[in-house]
């Protein structure tokens, strides 16, 4: 054997350089890279923090979803006669408290931006074409943003007297 | 499809599975019902008559099926957060989708007569 075991004694963290694991053994000259093994070539910092973020903001806006969604559904389909008093009355008296406007405003927004990053995940698992992927999240991005900027100026230009 | 879609099944699995169905749905609703809520800004008569849909026995069924996707989506959310930040919450994932699953019955037995009061009474009068 003329390689010199010297040569193939690296420490683990360059086991992906190809020296090997030092075990002496040619054989464990190649290996493969640990998975999230940091090289040179790795940013200090990835990007941005965007994923973590997402993943925080999701359980955040969730906990405040359940009062928001669970206080609408009872008083729009549970009491005193729930969705059988639902009119154009019903909702001018609602929205004559800022407080109901306040809450409508923040249900909005925060279903709209969870559920479209909930639906940006389940487009990343299933799209596997590159161009899909785009396509899906474009669509997604646009129905997202015009809904939540149509339904926040239809509760600040809501006029009783319409 | 992806291969190998079915992970280990069981509990954990299934729980994402009705998680991930259930999330979908109550977005494609909620697009439907902003478009909707904002006929009040169109007239009083556009918005009374699209609100007239939600008060036929079929559509008024559905929404005690939305109620029931949005219960288990709230109930398993707030599972998921336990799983996330409480230590033990990895170790109690299934006790916690059972508790889940029991508060959800308990609730949507509670809101069968008050979600489907209008129905109810369309039908069998009173």
């Amino acid at each position: 054997m003329s390689t010199d075991t010297n040569d193939l004694v690296v420490p683990s963290v360059h086991a992906h350089t190809g020296k090997g694991l030092g075990t002496g053994n040619p054989a464990d000259a190649f290996v493969v890279e640990p998975a999230r093994t940091r090289t040179r070539k790795t940013p200090r910092r990835t990007r941005t923090n965007f994923e973590m973020l997402a993943w925080l903001f999701m359980r955040l806006s969730g906990v405040v979803l359940v009062v928001l969604v669970l206080g609408h559904l009872l008083i729009n389909l549970m009491l005193d006669g729930g969705v059988s008093r639902v009119s154009f009355a019903f909702v001018a008296g609602r929205w004559a408290s800022p407080f109901w406007q306040g809450w409508d405003l923040l249900m909005l927004w925060l279903a709209m931006l969870h559920g479209a990053n909930g639906m940006r995940t389940v487009i990343n698992d299933y799209a596997e074409k590159d161009a899909t992927r785009l396509w899906l999240k474009g669509l997604l991005g646009v129905a997202t943003v015009f809904t939540v900027l149509l339904g926040t100026l239809v509760i600040f230009t809501f006029d009783p007297n319409i | 499809m992806p291969a190998g879609t079915l992970y280990r099944g069981r509990e954990g699995m299934w729980s994402w599975v009705a998680h991930r169905v259930t999330g979908v749905l109550i977005f494609f609703f909620l697009f439907a019902h902003v478009l909707d809520t904002a006929l009040v800004r169109v007239s009083p008569e556009a918005y009374d008559s699209v609100i007239a849909t939600y008060k036929i026995p079929l559509v008024n069924l559905m929404e005690y099926g939305l109620v029931a996707a949005i219960l288990f989506h709230a109930l398993n959310g707030l599972r998921v957060v336990a799983v996330d930040f409480w230590a033990k919450g990895p170790k109690y994932q299934k006790q916690m989708l059972w508790t889940v699953v029991g508060i959800w019955v308990v609730l949507m037995a509670g809101s069968f007569y008050p979600v489907l009061e209008h129905t109810l009474r369309t039908w069998f009068g009173g």
